[in-house]
């Protein structure tokens, strides 16, 4: 899983990476990696952090169900982010909710790629009727609204497991990433090198192994971290509502307590400000990760960032002058 | 040729969402249709033409093929039959929907078009002067886009309803004091208590309009035509607006598609959290008494006006590209 | 860059100077620092087509988009400048405008025409209202339909029909859409042109037709030429003078006859050599001679003999 591996690094490259030396830069450059910028190690830190946290924690906290008749209390240095209305300690339950939600994160990140990786990038490298089906298969799915689906779907089912619901949410959320990935693919289909091992009588798998799918890494990738932030936001959309999974927690079911436990009336922030922020947090980090990866894939961008003009030995005088004169 | 296509698509994917529509009551486990009448039961005699008409909406056990209850099922959509509610009984499932969908699409609509219109002016912007202040804010507002939208939507109740009461904790008018109907008392308390969810859903969908538009700007404006322009003297606004930003609009407005879901989405639990009284509420409440018959009008509603939504920006799409009107 | 450079064949100065460029460079700021043009200077003679000529990367557009500063950062010009001297006897100096008089003295004074026009043009907005611009951004004084009137005439002046003007740019062909680049440069009668490759994407008849049109309308309306392109022999037809350019500075500077019938430099001899003769004459590696039986081979003198070069 990409996510992981990109999460995992500052942890292996400790301390130098922010500097990134000149052969450092290559080397990332001919591995395909992002150039580290002060956007991508942020987000790499802070998903990292709460990845950690998610992986950890339950271990080193109380058991988040556990009732205590002190009822709902402030932070306090017994429970260090307050109790719930039931006197459950909000950091262990947090800590839960944190691998709750990375969990279906994770799952639907998977099966995400994979459906949109066979309707997007398998159709378009086929074409023909295929592409034809398969792409108006991909577009009705991309207009009918996926949480009113899921919503209704899960109605009809009391019992869900965590399974189901990450099921359901892939089901209805890899249509985005099938119309993006079948548009890049087409472009690639099309370009000199592939076009030459096609008159170079290259098997068709062997091509779409081979020239195709090494250029699609970036932008499968930053479509996975898309499908998690959805799913991660689904799940906590779902489980507010009441429709979750039976029996897990997440950012969502703490919400949705919080929110039944009148949190917000009594003015509990301890309770609800947590998981919501995490929510954020993890989004805004995973949404920074992808802006780096998005330069790769936009080179025009990429000469716009902020470490490209830092690159530039220009007096302030001459920037000046340029923007008198040009765009 | 084109047109023709686009209007082909449209007929494919409402008879998709018609059979999804269709299908997912009968695929699903246990019998919603005995649950469904033995609750209208309680609340209240039901004819033999109510039986009949949940029936083929749902599906039975009765050996009727497939393919003829089908066919039933289209014939009632027809005629506009969608059952009754069991939530709202004795009321049809369409006339609930009648008084639910002008609040959903009065909120919802008026502040997505808001949003796009805001998110598009502000990412023009910050694409043309990369840098600024204004370009700076973006990955600010990313953050936004990440917050759930009902979680902001719980701060926002808190800091304005709880904390600081400026803003109604819920509801869509004030209930004691006006009465419904064209009046200047009523409109103004309508948009009173629609103002913080409407802010609720720009605060966190604008960010994502603002991020594409400020990213296709910087695209266009290495094209070789802003060069042009550039080189032909014209003042910088025509530039920016008839040169840069007309062109890298148009990724954004055909994206609209794929947003239009997470905003309708995100704005059927807005409404839960608000107790707005639109649609969204109106399917949650469906869900909680298990008003099946109810909760598939509405999704079959919610596609349909999506899909409607889509038609329209594609329509509008083609008037802005002239070479999709070529290819007619 | 090899050797000292040669003195320019002195040909007596005909008209007065339109633009001078005097010890002009522009680096890349970037690390380490490009030197895209050194110290070049140059004059540009009133209503003569003046050649640049070099391989690809040799600074030709570099030094064109710095004339009227239309570099993006981080190029920047580091020393020089260029002086435009209009009719009346002003001197403008680009270096010393601010942003509201650039934008007014662009295309009034020195218009362009980019490379291919494939992409020059906006895709969706009309041929007429791109044309109109030029007029609302310069003209304001002009009222609608004496605009539209102009940009008809435009078109005509340029063998376009006045119909097209409803088009959108991706519905005109390769060769009508640098038509209309031209027809637009023209819009304000400026005293100079600068011609960026205009004729490099398209094939080779539609870019005789241009060549011609080009000529055509120079001898019409006297405007001055800089003509940039990596295609010697076109030049040496087309041109008065031509300028050889390699990595960034001017290796020879002469009239289009002398530089062909003796050139200077070795690296003016190698360009000279790696163009097939059009005589067919085998192992004349170096054409023998500015001729007339070039000219006369060529296809455009033989349908118009009135085309090409003046020299």
């Amino acid at each position: 899983m990409a996510l992981t591996t990109q999460a995992a690094e500052p942890v292996g490259g400790a301390g130098g990476f922010l500097a990134g030396s000149a052969p450092q830069r290559a080397r990332r450059r001919r591995l395909g990696l992002p150039p580290m910028t002060a956007k991508l190690a942020a987000g790499l830190i802070i998903s990292g952090a709460i990845l950690l946290f998610g992986l950890l924690g339950p271990f080193v906290v109380q058991d988040p169900t556990r009732v205590d008749d002190i009822g709902l209390t402030g932070p306090s240095s017994a429970h260090l982010m307050g109790t719930t209305q039931t006197g459950q300690d909000v950091l262990a339950q947090l800590a839960y909710a944190t691998r709750g939600s990375l969990t279906i994160g994770a799952i639907v990140g998977v099966l995400t790629l994979l459906l949109s990786g066979f309707f997007g990038v398998v159709g378009a490298y086929a074409g023909g009727w295929v592409d034809e089906f398969f792409s108006l298969f991909t577009n009705i799915m991309l207009v009918i609204p996926g949480l009113p689906l899921v919503i209704v779907i899960s109605s009809y089912v009391p019992d869900k497991s965590l399974l189901l619901v990450a099921l359901v949410l892939s089901l209805t959320g890899w249509a985005g990433s099938a119309r993006v990935l079948r548009g890049y693919t087409l472009s690639l289909r099309n370009r000199d090198y592939v076009l030459a091992s096609r008159v170079a009588g290259e098997k068709r798998w062997r091509i779409l192994a081979v020239e195709i799918l090494p250029n699609l890494i970036p932008l499968l990738a930053s479509q996975m971290v898309f499908a998690v932030i959805f799913a991660i936001l689904g799940e906590a959309g779902l489980s507010y509502l009441g429709l979750g999974a039976s029996g897990s927690i997440s950012w969502g079911t703490m919400l949705y307590y919080a929110q039944n436990g009148l949190a917000l009336r009594l003015g509990a922030w301890w309770w609800f400000v947590p998981p919501g922020l995490l929510l954020a947090l993890f989004g805004a980090a995973l949404s920074l990760i992808n802006f780096s990866i998005d330069e790769i894939i936009n080179p025009k961008l990429r000469n716009q960032t902020r470490a490209a003009r830092r690159g530039w030995l220009m007096s302030r005088k001459q920037l000046e002058t340029a923007k008198e004169a040009t765009l | 040729m084109h047109l023709l296509r686009k209007v082909g698509f449209y007929v494919i994917a409402l008879w998709a969402a018609l059979t999804v529509n269709f299908i997912i009551p009968r695929l699903m486990p246990g019998d919603p249709v005995s649950l469904l009448i033995a609750k209208l039961g309680q609340r209240g005699p039901v004819t033999p033409e109510a039986r009949a008409s949940i029936e083929v909406l749902l599906g039975t056990d009765t050996d009727q093929p497939l393919l003829a209850q089908y066919v039933d099922y289209l014939g009632n959509l027809a005629t506009g039959d969608l059952g009754l509610s069991v939530s709202y009984f004795p009321a049809p499932v369409t006339s609930i929907i009648g008084q639910t969908l002008p609040w959903t699409i009065g909120l919802i609509g008026l502040a997505t078009v808001i949003s796009f219109l805001l998110g598009i002016g502000l990412g023009t912007v910050a694409g043309w002067k990369r840098g600024s202040w204004l370009d700076n804010l973006i990955p600010v507002t990313t953050m936004f886009q990440s917050v759930p939208y009902f979680w902001l939507a719980l701060i926002l109740l808190f800091v304005f309803g709880s904390v600081w009461p400026v803003f109604p904790l819920n509801g869509g008018y004030d209930i004691y004091d006006t009465v419904p109907g064209w009046n200047a008392e009523f409109i103004g308390s309508v948009l009173y208590y629609g103002t913080l969810p409407a802010l609720t859903i720009i605060i966190s969908s604008v960010g994502g309009w603002m991020l594409g538009m400020r990213n296709m700007m910087v695209s266009t404006l290495s094209e070789d035509y802003l060069l042009t322009a550039e080189a032909k003297g014209l003042r910088p606004g025509r530039v920016m607006r008839t040169y840069a930003a007309r062109n890298a609009i148009l990724p954004s407005i055909s994206g609209f598609a794929i947003s239009l879901g997470f905003v309708v989405a995100g704005s059927i639990v807005t409404e839960a959290v608000f107790s707005y009284p639109g649609i969204g509420s109106a399917l949650l409440q469906a869900v909680g008494s298990n008003d099946y018959a109810l909760m598939q009008g509405i999704f079959l509603v919610i596609t349909l006006s999506v899909l409607g939504a889509n038609l329209l920006v594609d329509l509008l799409y083609s008037v802005i590209d002239p070479r999709t009107r070529a290819r007619t | 860059m090899n050797g000292p450079m040669p003195a320019p064949p002195v040909r007596p100065v005909v008209s007065a100077p339109v633009l001078t460029i005097e010890d002009f460079s522009v680096d890349y700021l970037v690390d380490p620092v490009v030197h895209a043009v050194k110290n070049v200077s140059l004059t540009l003679r009133r209503g003569e087509v003046l050649g640049l000529a070099g391989e690809s990367g040799c600074g030709k557009s570099t030094l064109a988009y710095g004339i009227v500063r239309l570099l993006k950062p981080p190029a920047a010009i580091v020393s020089g400048r260029a002086v435009f001297h209009s009719r009346e006897g002003i001197e403008i100096d680009w270096n010393l405008l601010d942003a509201e008089e650039l934008r007014a003295t662009r295309w009034d004074k020195i218009s362009m025409v980019f490379q291919g026009a494939m992409n020059s043009l906006n895709p969706v907005i009309s041929i007429r209202d791109q044309l109109e611009d030029v007029f609302t951004a310069h003209r304001p004084e002009l009222g609608r339909h004496e605009r539209r009137k102009r940009c008809a005439e435009l078109l005509e002046r340029v063998g376009v029909d006045p119909a097209r003007l409803r088009a959108y740019p991706h519905e005109l062909s390769g060769g009508m859409r640098q038509r209309v680049m031209i027809a637009m440069a023209m819009a304000l009668e400026p005293q100079v042109m600068i011609m960026d490759e205009p004729t490099t994407a398209l094939d080779v008849v539609v870019q005789r037709e241009i060549l011609r049109e080009i000529t055509r309308l120079r001898d019409e309306l006297g405007f001055a030429v800089v003509f940039i392109t990596h295609d010697l022999p076109l030049l040496l037809e087309i041109s008065d003078r031509i300028a050889v350019m390699r990595a960034g500075e001017v290796v020879e500077l002469g009239d289009a006859l002398s530089l062909y019938t003796d050139p200077q430099h070795d690296y003016t001899k190698q360009l000279l050599a790696s163009f097939p003769s059009l005589t067919g004459e085998r192992g004349s590696f170096v054409r023998g001679g500015m001729d007339e039986r070039l000219l006369a081979l060529d296809a455009v003198r033989l349908d118009d003999p009135n085309a090409g070069s003046t020299a």
